[in-house]
């Protein structure tokens, strides 16, 4: 029955999942919640230790989900196995008709706009997964917040500063723009927290 | 294909290794195509890197050619975590790796809130740009009315986010329809 669940659950985030990774994000979270697969820290270490690894975060949440859920590698090798199938059959029938749609969809104002719509859906479901993830749990205190905003600085500093770094001379401008590039680069970002965390809650 | 085992932070990443393997090295399929491919990619519904695979793997070998991609795009990962989740259960009762994970996880919740702003700002932006007068220019942000409503309702509504996309697309095409109509 857990495999059924798991296997439909994730077939559903494979079929759903417009808009890359984080937004199959919130799609696995709302199904893990609703069956109760793992507690919501899990769920966020889950996402950590996806997002420092290799590999789409997609697959990488699916396999791990599967395994923990079940405690054993069928699991894993089940949700793995269901997140990739409706990409599949829909890639796969996309192929075959590969030229046809070429010349249509371009143009095609159904969908263009409909593309166009689900990017703003996407964006409104990466913000849901955010906040669900604001809990007693995972901000426990002060500390939490402190490291939440300097993550978050950090990460939207190249894009922010972008403008300025261009009207300083070229050797510091190339020096900036790798640096925090360098420094706002999500696994760097993670690795820092995690000593961040042992050296205060150690 | 070795390209699964060498990206890391997701689709985007990978789609500039699946560019330099697949269209420079290889010579598989011409650039033209690989944008073309980008685009359904994305549009499909899926993993944006498993899309790619499976669309490379058509052009290259057919079904053979989907099942060699596929797999190669999958398995390094499915390992890799596989192996990790297998770790980090035993582990998960230390001390040390409670604390690590106390001061990961604010972060990982602002490593997917922070895009939302670089997001937002790209979305924005029309496809063609329309002649916008001046002072109207909040015009452009009000699509980002139907972001806040999604997030709002999977927060705060407990929807599910699968109703949100189906609305989404039902809408769309409705409004298209009726104006298709005027």
């Amino acid at each position: 029955m857990l495999y059924l669940q798991l296997f439909l659950s994730f077939f559903k985030i494979g079929l759903f999942g417009f808009g890359g990774g984080l937004a199959i994000t919130s799609l696995i979270q709302m199904e893990v919640e609703r069956y109760g697969w793992m507690s919501p820290q899990e769920f966020v270490d889950i996402v950590a230790v996806s997002q420092v690894t290799p590999g789409p975060i997609g697959i990488n949440c699916a396999t791990y989900v599967g395994y923990t859920a079940t405690g054993s590698v069928w699991g894993s090798v089940l949700t793995t196995t269901a997140i990739v199938l409706p990409s599949l059959i829909i890639m796969l029938s996309v192929c075959r008709a590969y030229f046809w749609i070429d010349k249509r969809f371009h143009d095609n104002p159904y969908f263009t706009r409909t593309l166009r719509m689900l990017r703003f859906t996407v964006i409104g479901l990466i913000a849901s997964a955010a906040l669900m993830l604001v809990r007693p749990e995972t901000f426990i205190d002060g500390i939490s917040w402190l490291i939440f905003a300097l993550v978050a600085l950090f990460t939207i500093l190249p894009e922010m500063t972008k403008e300025l770094i261009q009207k300083t001379s070229p050797p510091l401008r190339e020096g900036l723009g790798v640096g925090l590039s360098f420094l706002s680069h999500p696994i760097i970002l993670i690795i820092l927290a995690g000593v961040a965390g042992y050296l205060i809650y150690a | 294909m070795k390209i699964g085992t060498f990206t890391i932070g997701g689709g985007y990443a990978m789609l500039a290794l699946i560019q330099r393997e697949v269209v420079d090295r290889r010579g598989w399929i011409d650039e033209e195509e690989f944008l073309n491919m980008i685009a359904l990619a994305q549009a499909a519904p899926g993993i944006i890197a498993v899309n790619s695979a499976i669309f490379i793997g058509w052009r290259i070998g057919g079904w053979k050619g989907v099942v060699g991609a596929v797999l190669g795009a999958v398995l390094p990962s499915f390992v890799i975590i596989l192996l990790i989740a297998m770790v980090f259960s035993e582990w998960k009762e230390l001390p040390a790796v409670e604390a690590v994970f106390k001061g990961i996880r604010p972060a990982v919740v602002a490593l997917i809130a922070a895009p939302l702003v670089k997001l937002a700002r790209n979305a924005m932006k029309r496809p063609t740009p329309s002649p916008s007068v001046k002072g109207r220019e909040w015009r452009n942000a009000a699509p980002l009315l139907i972001s806040l409503a999604a997030a709002l309702a999977i927060w705060l509504g407990h929807v599910n986010p699968v109703w949100v996309i189906l609305i989404t697309i039902v809408c769309s095409i409705c409004s298209c329809f009726f104006r298709s109509l005027r």
